[in-house]
């Protein structure tokens, strides 16, 4: 069983690195970054399936700059097997389409998949769009925010879907791909030998040529989302107090609800 | 000269201080305050090859340099000191004995498994009425057959309670005094072999220390160390390298006080302004950057002369005795700037001023330390 993993590079929020340029209203990312956390969960489970069935192999890729690299070596300093760098300038201004048209394209490929797994969303765009885009570029079933899964063959895998009331217990034939929420595990550090081996390991880049990818359907040209404005939403202002003795003070309340046509 | 680390020092690093702010920070006042190791951190500690950082690959370890070892213990000391020693006395004195002595049996027994922390090793010199005076160990061991019956007890074992393998010393020529000296591994469930009082510590809580005890315990020629009589000879080889870890292990901990006192001294506020506007304050912080950075210098070249293959041996007794000398002028300072603050558990300085005291005493004391030093100052063709 092949596992394909895609993942992405994001700012680190604890660093306060995530901020708008008030300019050109876009993410500045010069500062530390992280790997997505979601998609920290999704190699650790590829790890995991890797450990639970005999031969499986693990591969992650990612499209970014030639930075995106040290979140390779990441992963493969946890245990994963192969990694792929998706780097061209041809790339950049991609939005959630153009990324997951290149990112399947790459899938491709690489080839010989079995099952993908991708983060349920991540944390700088908060889209969740890429994941079920790349099945269905792919043209494969997903399920998405997937918590557990329950079994996994060469055919077939069952999993347990969350929802917002409890959830679902769902099969699907493979090839697939599932995005996974962080309930599903925790992930492992990078042990001393992954970290000695990721130094070492040789990254491949992919560039957009090598996947004979046309450029008026990547990058900038390729993205049909147009972005009017990215702004910081202006801090909350205090709400208003109501002050009293109860008999006066659960009326008004209730007036204002009311105004407002909360109920 | 070369001051820089390389690649891979520095990814060891990072894998250390990773450990230690997402699995020791959350835990470590827990085991403090409980004096209890969780299991749990030894099995991933070994996952994660923590337990063979000196051993070649191609035994079952990492195989990296000991200033990437001593960048390790480095970064786990300043969360868990208790950590840092279980990890030292594991590598420096169970592997690298087996290493250097270990026959082919015994390498194929045992350095593999300890490489991989499956099993855990314990380094036993000390007895009541020999600390300092290492050479006046009164546990005898007797050749019968196959066999030696050794009888007597150790004190003050790190790793006791967890370990499978224990490095023990014992006198087989009494007289002779060093030269009397033969040193065994001795299995967990060697026969007349048990583990006696766990002591109540002051610091380093998490550590478990405890009595050996030997009645007529049988163990094989085949668990010898090298030859009979010259086991002090490679105690104090193997000391050498055990005192680097310990020079490291208080280096850590001063880096630790001293990040809590700068935090403290810039939050605290009297007389209308932080503390660390006080000149007064900020003195005593200059002196602790200044002494922990002469350190964290003496020790990083300790470590360098060993990687480069040099004698190394003052040195590392002068790094051990600096650096533990030095973090406890600054733990003390660091507690003095916390104010009645310091004192009291909500903040981390009073474990760290508690676990500091240790780094003076164990693997030699600074006053033997000194002793060395001394030595190798005056005779130094010895
Ligand atoms: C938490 C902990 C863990 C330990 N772990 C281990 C372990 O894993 N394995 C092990 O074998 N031991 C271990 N020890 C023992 C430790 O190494 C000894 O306590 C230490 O060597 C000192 O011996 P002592 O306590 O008998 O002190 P003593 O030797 O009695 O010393 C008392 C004082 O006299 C001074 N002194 C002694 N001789 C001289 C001299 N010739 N000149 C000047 N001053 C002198 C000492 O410096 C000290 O100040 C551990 C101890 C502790 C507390």
């Amino acid at each position: 069983m092949h596992i394909i993993v895609p993942i992405k590079q994001v700012p680190d929020p604890e660093s306060g690195a995530a901020t708008i340029d008030p300019e050109t209203g876009t993410l500045r990312r010069e500062g530390a970054s992280i790997v997505n956390p979601f998609d920290m969960n999704a190699i650790e489970e590829a790890l995991r399936i890797k450990e639970r069935i005999p031969d499986v192999t693990t591969t992650v890729i990612t499209m970014g700059p030639p930075q995106a690299d040290k979140a390779l070596r990441l992963a493969l300093a946890m245990g994963i097997d192969n990694a792929y760098l998706i780097c061209d300038a041809a790339f950049a201004g991609s939005d959630t389409w153009a990324t997951g048209y290149s990112l399947s394209s790459a899938i491709r490929y690489i080839g010989n998949f079995d099952l993908v797994i991708c983060g349920k969303q991540a944390i700088d765009g908060d889209t969740a769009q890429v994941g079920p885009g790349i099945a269905a570029m792919l043209g494969i079933p997903h399920i998405s925010s997937v918590r557990k899964i329950e079994e996994i063959g060469n055919d077939k895998i069952v999993v347990e879907r969350l929802m917002e009331d409890g959830y679902d217990v769902l099969s699907m034939d493979i090839p697939c791909l599932i995005t996974v929420v962080k309930e599903i595990n925790e992930p492992r550090l990078e042990s001393l030998k992954g970290k000695l081996r990721a130094k070492k390991a040789e990254i491949p880049t992919l560039k957009a040529d090598d996947l004979n990818l046309s450029r008026d359907d990547i990058g900038q040209n390729g993205s049909p989302t147009k972005v009017i404005r990215i702004f910081t939403p202006p801090k909350r202002e205090g709400g208003e107090i109501l002050k009293g003795e109860v008999e006066e003070v659960v009326p008004a309340l209730a007036q204002k609800l009311l105004e407002l046509k909360i109920f | 000269m070369d001051f820089e680390f390389d690649d891979i020092q520095i990814e060891m690093q990072d894998a250390a201080r990773q450990f230690a702010l997402k699995r020791l920070k959350p835990l470590v006042a827990k085991m403090d305050e409980e004096s209890h190791y969780e299991t749990s951190l030894i099995k991933e500690l070994a996952e994660l090859g923590f337990f063979g950082i000196l051993v070649p690959e191609e035994m079952g370890g990492i195989g990296i340099d000991s200033l990437s070892y001593v960048l390790i213990i480095e970064e786990l000391s300043k969360v868990c000191p208790s950590t840092s020693v279980m990890l030292s006395v594991h590598n420096s004195l169970l592997n690298e004995m087996l290493m250097q002595m270990g026959t082919d049996d015994q390498k194929k027994r045992f350095l593999k498994k300890a490489a991989e922390g499956k099993i855990i090793g314990a380094f036993a010199i000390t007895e009541p009425e020999a600390g300092s005076d290492a050479a006046g160990t009164k546990t005898k061991a007797v050749l019968d057959g196959d066999n030696y019956i050794i009888n007597g007890t150790k004190t003050f074992i790190t790793n006791a309670n967890i370990a499978d393998v224990f490095i023990i010393f014992t006198t087989t020529k009494p007289e002779a005094k060093t030269k009397g000296i033969t040193a065994f591994f001795v299995e967990k469930e060697t026969k007349g072999f048990s583990l006696g009082k766990k002591e109540e510590k002051m610091g380093l809580r998490a550590s478990s220390t405890m009595e050996l005890v030997f009645i007529d315990a049988v163990v094989p020629v085949t668990n010898r160390i090298g030859n009979e009589n010259e086991g002090f000879k490679y105690a104090m080889k193997l000391l050498d390298g055990g005192r680097i870890g310990i020079a490291a292990q208080a280096l850590g901990i001063a880096e630790a006080a001293f990040d809590e006192a700068i935090k403290y001294s810039k939050e605290r506020k009297q007389f209308g302004k932080a503390i660390c506007e006080f000149q007064a304050i900020q003195w005593m912080l200059a002196d602790m950057a200044t002494d922990i950075e002469a350190a964290r210098n003496i020790v990083y070249k300790a470590a360098w002369m060993k990687d480069k293959g040099m004698p190394y041996s003052r040195e590392a007794s002068m790094a051990k005795l600096y650096a533990s000398e030095m973090s406890n002028r600054v733990v003390n300072k660091a507690l003095q700037i916390h104010g009645g603050y310091g004192y009291v558990k909500e903040f981390p300085i009073e474990r760290i001023y508690r676990d500091q005291k240790i780094t003076q005493l164990y693997e030699g004391t600074s006053e033997i330390q000194r002793m060395v030093i001394a030595r190798s100052l005056l005779n130094p063709n010895r």
